[in-house]
């Protein structure tokens, strides 16, 4: 349990999820790393790059910081704080009640997430230069894919998680195997009695 | 008949062609050149690169042109010495100075002789040089940018041709005069030239971390002609060898008056002695106008100072530093082997090749077998330092290069053709027609002890009928052979811009990896940069007006200017905000007396533009910069002289 405890903090040491573009006159794709506290370039420049491209479409430039940025490297630390106390004093149902939250917690980031992609996708400047509709005369957007692959124009658009989602997700397995454990222990535990 | 034959010919070598494709293995082992798909060996497919860049140089465009092999494509033209109006090369503010000299501002240039710098004799691909001969000068082409960053004019010199070929480690780059002239120069008669000219050698030292150039010492040598020249390597490292013609010392009808004496000489310095002698206090300060320009990447400026003394060596003051090794009539090219063994002296009017031996020069020396001296310089003994000759290989030979296995390979500029031979048994092994009358030959690798093999080409003088003619004038051809087999085999005809001379060639990974893909913004020094639309302005200064405008995709801050008048000297002090790959921008305006201004990212250039007529003149971008390219434009207004516009500027809002 210590363990998936510590495991979510590898987000601070790697990126969380990585969104690439790529097109013919792009050899070297356009891509963009999200960090827990952080947006950065996959090659210098990128993000300007990026946001030089979208500005035909209307896309606002991306920002250089989040209230995310403050919000997750908050929680991410209190549920390690969390999760080192049930590690340490609690029984093997905390773990499980982590587990639970740690999963809560995910599922309102990527939704946050795809709020923040979608109004960046849709909200565009009505003096944008180039104007796309749909088939059905809605207006087009451009929202990047949530996780996957995606045609968006002249871009093909990929959306991964990183090395530091691939910690969060250890971390959340690990207490659920903590859980597991600890729950057969227990039984043991009564058995032997 | 003829054409019959010919494209039969043609048809059966589409038959093998395309029937090769199914059986390659069994036509792998043939030979012929019918069974070898030659159009394989020079096909580079689409997106995909050369193995090998060769520096072309531009001759009297005063460029360099930087071609891949094996396609013979070109990929760019390097300004070097003469304006260059795509780039606004010799015409910016900031190049200007680059063409400065003693004798003013020199538009244009006669390039000849690219090599490319050296680390323990084996080329290193940081920097490349190249001679001007008309009004001496060296560049020095950064082959990260594959920009010119640095022009050094050469005092006490003429026809500055027997250059700019590198030592082993790049400690110089040496330049020789082909006309010997007064020196310094004075008001004298023609006809007083001989023992009264001199021809200098000079030794230009570069910086080993920055490449920086300097002139360490001249040595004055006797009025002869100083043709070419290069270095010994390997264990003759520390000399240097120059052919002479002329040390007949006529002034008139050279072509006679100088082809008179049965033999002229190798000049073979030894460069460490002087070098010693020199940082021993030796020599004298001597006084000397020359400019010395230099390009700095971070201010995207260059400044020319114009250095007033050098230093000038006399020869016979360096007891045995410089010795006279007697070549037959009138030899051009003078070729050291990879080993520094051999010194091949290409007498353009000899019958045969003559090839010295660096070995014998020492021991000659050591004995002091001379055979006289000319203005007290010791001449060797022909046969004491002959290490060979090549009898009879063809007619007119200029130029030599190796391949490092053993092979010499020379052109013959009248029999037209590149004859392989062999070091140390002087025979004959094969000979290629060149179209027509080839000049230098090049190797990649060629100016080191590790010359790279597989190809050679050839760089022809006269063109005539190779191409879809062009009217009476047209570019050169050069050819391009494989080497590495036995016989050599023509692979490729390509044409070359303006007169290439020499050529300098490497393979591809070294330069391609660390070539530059944009200037960072963040370095940007530049006194008149912007770096966002926001900090854009226009300030007058008296009957100036310097504009700090901004370029990205896709517009000009500011892109509305008013205030200007009649007789005013707008500056525009563009910088190109962008940070992607290949994204310049131009700009121009209408009635542009200098020329447009391509500007890389991250690049701050400067044009001069001086009205001379009231009105709203538009400025554009030149580069097809983006999909809203058509739109990146601006207004300037013109008033009168007299007017009392106020200066005032916008960008995506009317001037109020």
């Amino acid at each position: 349990m210590l363990l998936a405890a510590i495991l979510p903090l590898g987000l601070f040491l790697f990126p969380l999820w990585k969104i690439s573009l790529e097109a013919p006159q792009y050899p070297t794709p356009l891509g963009m790393y999200i960090h827990i506290n952080d947006f950065s370039d996959a090659n210098p420049h990128d993000i300007k790059n990026i946001n030089l491209m979208n500005h035909y479409v209307g896309m606002k430039y991306i920002p250089e910081a989040i209230p995310e940025f403050k919000i997750f490297p908050a929680g991410i630390l209190i549920t390690t704080v969390i999760g080192l106390i049930i590690g340490f004093k609690g029984n093997y149902k905390w773990f499980l009640y982590w587990f639970i939250l740690m999963i809560l917690l995910s599922a309102a980031g990527m939704y946050d997430f795809y709020l923040w992609e979608h109004d960046y996708g849709h909200n565009l400047d009505p003096k944008a230069i180039l104007k796309f509709t749909n088939a059905d005369g809605t207006q087009m957007g451009f929202q990047p894919p949530m996780f996957g692959s995606k045609d968006i124009l002249n871009f093909r658009a990929h959306s991964y998680p990183r090395l530091g989602a691939l910690f969060l997700a250890l971390g959340i397995g690990a207490s659920f195997i903590a859980y597991l454990v600890g729950k057969k222990n227990n039984k043991k535990a009564i058995a032997s009695l | 008949m003829k054409k019959i034959i010919k494209s039969s010919l043609a048809v059966l070598s589409v038959l093998v062609a395309f029937t090769s494709c199914n059986n390659s293995e069994k036509t792998a082992s043939k030979s012929g050149a019918l069974s070898n798909n030659i159009a394989e060996k020079v096909y580079v497919a689409p997106g995909e690169h050369d193995s090998h860049y060769a520096f072309i140089s531009g001759g009297y465009s005063g460029n360099l042109t930087v071609y891949g092999l094996p396609s013979g494509r070109m990929f760019k033209e390097i300004p070097v010495f003469s304006q260059f109006p795509t780039s606004g090369y010799g015409y910016s503010e900031e190049t200007k100075p680059m063409l400065n000299t003693s004798h003013g501002f020199i538009p244009w240039g006669d390039s000849h002789h690219p090599d490319i710098s050296q680390t323990n004799g084996e080329i290193d691909g940081r920097f490349i040089f190249i001679n001007e001969n008309n009004t001496p000068r060296i560049a020095k082409i950064d082959l990260k940018t594959f920009e010119t960053t640095e022009i050094i004019e050469v005092p006490n010199s003429a026809g500055n041709h027997s250059s700019s070929f590198v030592t082993e480690n790049t400690e110089y780059v040496v330049a020789g005069t082909r006309f010997s002239v007064p020196v310094p120069q004075r008001d004298m008669p023609i006809k007083d030239y001989k023992g009264n000219f001199q021809g200098a050698l000079s030794f230009i030292s570069v910086a080993p971390e920055t490449g920086n150039m300097d002139i360490k010492f001249q040595i004055l040598m006797p009025g002869f002609n100083y043709d070419l020249s290069h270095p010994g390597r390997g264990k003759s490292h520390g000399w240097f060898f120059f052919t002479t013609y002329n040390t007949e010392e006529a002034s008139t009808l050279l072509e006679v008056n100088a082809s008179q004496n049965d033999k002229d000489f190798i000049a073979a310095v030894n460069w460490k002695k002087i070098e010693e002698y020199v940082n021993n206090g030796g020599g004298t300060m001597m006084p000397a106008e020359y400019a010395h320009n230099v390009y700095d990447e971070h201010t995207h400026t260059a400044t020319s100072t114009m250095k007033k003394e050098v230093r000038v060596v006399n020869p016979i003051d360096v007891p045995g530093a410089v010795f006279f090794l007697p070549t037959p009539k009138s030899p051009h090219g003078c070729d050291v082997d990879p080993s520094g063994e051999y010194i091949v002296g290409n007498g353009k009017l000899s019958a045969n090749l003559t090839v010295h031996s660096f070995t014998k020069m020492l021991d000659a020396i050591e004995n002091k077998k001379f055979d006289g001296d000319a203005y007290g310089i010791p001449i060797l003994k022909f046969e004491d330092v002959l290490a060979g000759s090549v009898e009879q290989p063809g007619l007119g030979p200029l130029h030599t290069e190796f391949d490092g296995q053993g092979n010499a390979y020379t052109t013959f500029f009248i029999s037209s053709e590149v004859v392989k031979w062999k070091l140390g048994t002087w025979e004959v092994l094969d000979r290629k027609p060149t179209y027509y009358s080839v000049g230098h030959l090049t190797i990649p690798g060629g100016n080191s002890g590790k010359p790279q093999g597989k190809y050679m080409f050839a760089m022809n003088k006269i063109t005539k009928d190779r191409y879809l003619p062009t009217g009476p004038e047209m570019e050169h051809s050069a050819q391009l052979y494989d080497i590495s087999g036995d016989k050599m085999e023509l692979l490729l005809d390509f044409p070359t811009h303006g007169e290439p001379h020499y050529a300098a060639a490497m393979e591809a990974n070294l330069i391609k990896e660390r070539s530059q893909k944009i200037y960072n913004l963040e370095e940007n020094k530049h006194p008149y940069a912007a770096f966002t639309d926001a900090d854009t302005k226009v300030v007058r200064k008296g009957n100036e007006v310097h504009i700090y405008m901004t370029t990205i995709r896709s517009h000009f801050s500011p892109d509305n200017i008013e205030g200007v008048k009649v007789g005013d000297k707008v500056f525009f002090h563009v910088t190109n905000l962008e940070q992607d790959f290949d994204v310049p921008h131009g700009f121009a305006v209408l009635g542009q007396n200098t020329s447009e201004l391509l500007i890389m990212p991250g690049q701050t250039k400067t044009s001069i533009w001086e009205p001379t007529k009231v009105g709203v003149w538009p400025f554009y971008c030149t580069d097809f910069c983006s999909a809203l390219h058509q739109e990146m434009q601006g207004y300037i207004r013109v008033s009168p002289a007299n007017a009392n516009t106020p200066l005032k500027w916008s960008m995506g809002e009317d001037i109020e």
